[in-house]
């Protein structure tokens, strides 16, 4: 057995059953070892997207996704892939075939400090350089990323350490890391101190990041929410926590977010933050929240807490053993007040201002769409204008929204949306993104009608990077620099050079059955919606 | 507000990489940094001096605190703890200054550990302002090179009873 076959060997121990890659030499013994197992490995069209690829099958099966490379540009190009997984929490186990170790630091061909250059982005990373280390190594990683605020971990493995022979493979069973212990229960006498709050508060609100689906505790926060009528907002990370027709879910907060759920976050005086790191998108001064407000800060990452905001009571710990925690006290409270307050807040929301005519509404196309997906669907937002219109509208049943959110990676949503497609095939998989974010991943159309991999492509078409656009409209007075996409490429003729149905829609009325033709398509299709240029977000 | 932070690492390779290059990343200040190895050769001990507004001190310790090869992180004032460096001066002296020069060394505390026809070298272990008022008395003469390391901390034997 050589260390490529150890590798390989491990990923079968981790229960792996798919995996994105590229290859190139460096990377070459491992992709040889793959060949004896039954490991299905994705080509894809480019390093980031085998990144971005693992990261929506992470999300949807719940487990690290495997991402492969090769050494130099293939490693390289996947930093952005890894950044964007570390920037959400995203559990990756990323490997990069390297130089022969012999020759390494000594710039031959195709070599690049991999594990230097991506050092701000990984959790933990590995260079290998011995092979019997591989075992250790693998399982570490596995355990490092899946557990406590999860994150992409990095190995890189010289292609003599994959040739090599390794004598007595074993796998490990448990990990020995005495430095890495992450905190799992949260302190007993803290979490007490919710109760007491809790019973003295009038106006209290959780807000929900992502930190709760990822922990799985989207149940645990509704029981908890219901169990005291406690009104819940979310941050973008946490859109699909709660079911939008829960009619104690107030939308997300933030610069893009509803306005009712702003208005909550400011006026609560019990503030619940659950597994979000109050970042500035979300939250544009955070020193108005705190200024009288009793803020709970729960969070299984401890330098999350008091890093923007400074919280009265700070818990440390998994999402889910919290809640569960919480759930054994009572305390006697009524907040009708409050929800009632709440209520009238988001019943007074004015709808969005209608587009012109010819032009497809976003906002009433994603609610439309997303009320017609299945209740367990995966929606995959990308960046842009087209983010900010799917978070605002989106609505949300059982299934799971995702998208890049703490980077604002353009391009995510193809590649994730393969990715959560082969971690489950039987969900319907939809990803919507605009022309900028479509063109920045649209070689992976072949990806997919390779491997026959059913995901709905939604493209909104205003022939503008719409977002950048908005933001020079106000800020430079209108002068648009850099933003105009133009006509390129034609659509339709892209979708028939995958053989790929597609559909165009350019007026509102057309909408419902242009959907339905949509969803109703065998296999892959791409939908071509016709926006307003000058649309705006809100 | 200066802090010491006195980080247990294990000692291999790219350790000192990824610590202080979480330091960079986050824009948090290094006054000084020290490294060397424990009474463990498995275990090395960072010394960092910082400085920075209450909040990015905690940051600093809790980012620390993250970092997968950092055993253990104890922090502490200035006041709390015994802190020495190691600076070596070399200076140029000519019969009128040699007597000038030996004395503050004598007043300092400090050492001539070598010497020539026309230059000395004087070395002192010492505080951080100490080593600093060195310089400023040696000002008059001409130094020529200076070497200075990190500063080295453990907290007062008092406070670790």
């Amino acid at each position: 057995m050589i260390g490529a076959d150890a590798v390989v060997k491990c990923l079968e121990k981790e229960g792996v059953t798919t995996l994105f890659g590229y290859p190139g030499v460096a990377i070459c013994p491992f992709f040889n070892s793959i060949l004896n197992t039954k490991i299905e490995s994705i080509l894809v069209r480019s390093e980031q997207n085998a990144a971005h690829a693992a990261s929506g099958y992470a999300r949807v099966s719940g487990k690290a996704g495997v991402c492969v490379a090769t050494s130099g540009p293939g490693a390289t190009n996947l930093i952005t892939g890894i950044a964007t997984a570390y920037a959400d929490s995203i559990p990756l186990i990323c490997i990069t075939g390297q130089v022969d170790s012999n020759l390494l630091g000594s710039d031959v061909f195709q070599e690049a400090d991999i594990t230097g250059a991506a050092e701000s982005f990984v959790k933990y990373s590995y260079l290998v350089k011995d092979v019997s280390d591989i075992p250790r190594i693998m399982k570490e990683a596995f355990h490092i990323a899946q557990t406590g605020r999860k994150g992409p971990v990095l190995i890189d493995i010289p292609i003599d350490i994959q040739n090599k022979t390794i004598q007595n493979f074993r796998y490990p069973e448990s990990v020995n890391l005495r430095t890495y212990k992450p905190t799992v229960k949260g302190h007993a006498v803290q979490l007490k101190k919710v109760s007491k709050e809790l019973g003295r508060a009038k106006k209290p609100l959780i807000c929900a990041g992502g930190g709760v689906i990822l922990s799985g505790a989207q149940k645990e926060l509704c029981d908890f929410s219901h169990k005291y009528k406690i009104p819940v907002v979310s941050t973008m990370m946490g859109i699909s926590a709660m079911s939008s027709s829960d009619p104690l879910y107030y939308g997300m907060i933030g610069n893009n977010g509803r306005s009712c759920a702003n208005k909550a976050m400011q006026e609560s005086d019990l503030l619940i933050v659950i597994g979000a790191r109050i970042a500035d998108r979300a939250v544009s001064s955070p020193d108005l929240v705190a200024k009288d407000t009793v803020l709970i800060h729960i969070d299984v990452d401890p330098a999350e807490i008091g890093k923007n905001v400074g919280p009265t009571i700070p818990i440390v710990g998994d999402i889910k053993h919290i809640f569960n925690d919480l759930a054994k006290d009572t305390v006697q409270c009524n907040f009708k007040i409050w929800t009632d307050t709440l209520d009238r807040y988001r019943n007074a929301e004015k709808p969005r201002k209608k587009p012109h005519k010819g032009y497809v509404d976003p906002a009433l196309f994603v609610t439309t769409l997303s009320n017609r997906l299945n209740d367990r669907a995966v929606y995959v937002a990308d960046v842009g204008q087209n983010q900010m219109w799917s978070c605002m509208y989106y609505v949300a049943k059982s299934g799971r929204f995702l998208t890049s959110g703490g980077m604002g990676t353009m391009g995510y949503s193809i590649p994730a949306a393969i990715g959560a497609k082969m971690a489950d095939k039987r969900l319907q998989v939809v990803a919507v993104c605009g022309d900028g974010s479509f063109q920045m991943s649209m070689n992976e159309l072949a990806t997919m009608a390779e491997n026959k991999t059913d995901v709905k492509v939604i493209v909104f078409n205003n022939g503008y990077l719409g977002l950048v656009r908005e933001y020079q409209h106000n800020t430079y007075n209108k002068k648009y620099s850099m933003v105009d996409l133009g006509s390129y490429p034609d659509l339709s003729k892209i979708a028939e050079a995958y053989s790929m149905p597609y559909l165009r829609l350019s007026d509102n009325k057309d909408m419902e059955k242009a959907i339905d033709d949509l969803l109703a398509t065998k296999g892959s299709a791409i939908m071509e919606c016709i926006i307003d240029p000058m649309d705006t977000v809100k | 507000m200066k802090r010491l932070y006195s980080i247990l690492v294990e000692n291999r390779s790219g350790v000192l990489a990824k610590v202080s290059g979480l330091f960079a990343r986050r824009c948090f200040n290094i006054d000084s940094l020290a490294v060397g190895t424990t009474d463990d050769p498995d275990i090395s001990c960072i010394t960092v001096v910082s400085s920075g507004d209450k909040g990015t001190l905690e940051q600093i310790e809790k980012q620390l605190n993250k970092k997968i090869n950092v055993i253990k992180i104890k922090t502490f004032a200035e006041e709390e703890s015994i802190s020495r460096e190691l600076m070596l001066v070399k200076v140029r002296y000519t019969a009128k200054t040699r007597r000038d020069i030996m004395e503050i060394c004598e007043i300092l505390d400090a050492k001539i550990v070598d010497m020539s026809k026309n230059q000395m070298m004087i070395q002192i272990c010492d505080t951080p302002e100490k080593s600093q008022l060195l310089l400023q008395m040696l000002n008059g003469v001409a130094i020529t090179e200076v070497a200075r390391c990190g500063t080295l901390a453990l907290p007062k034997c008092g406070l670790s009873d």
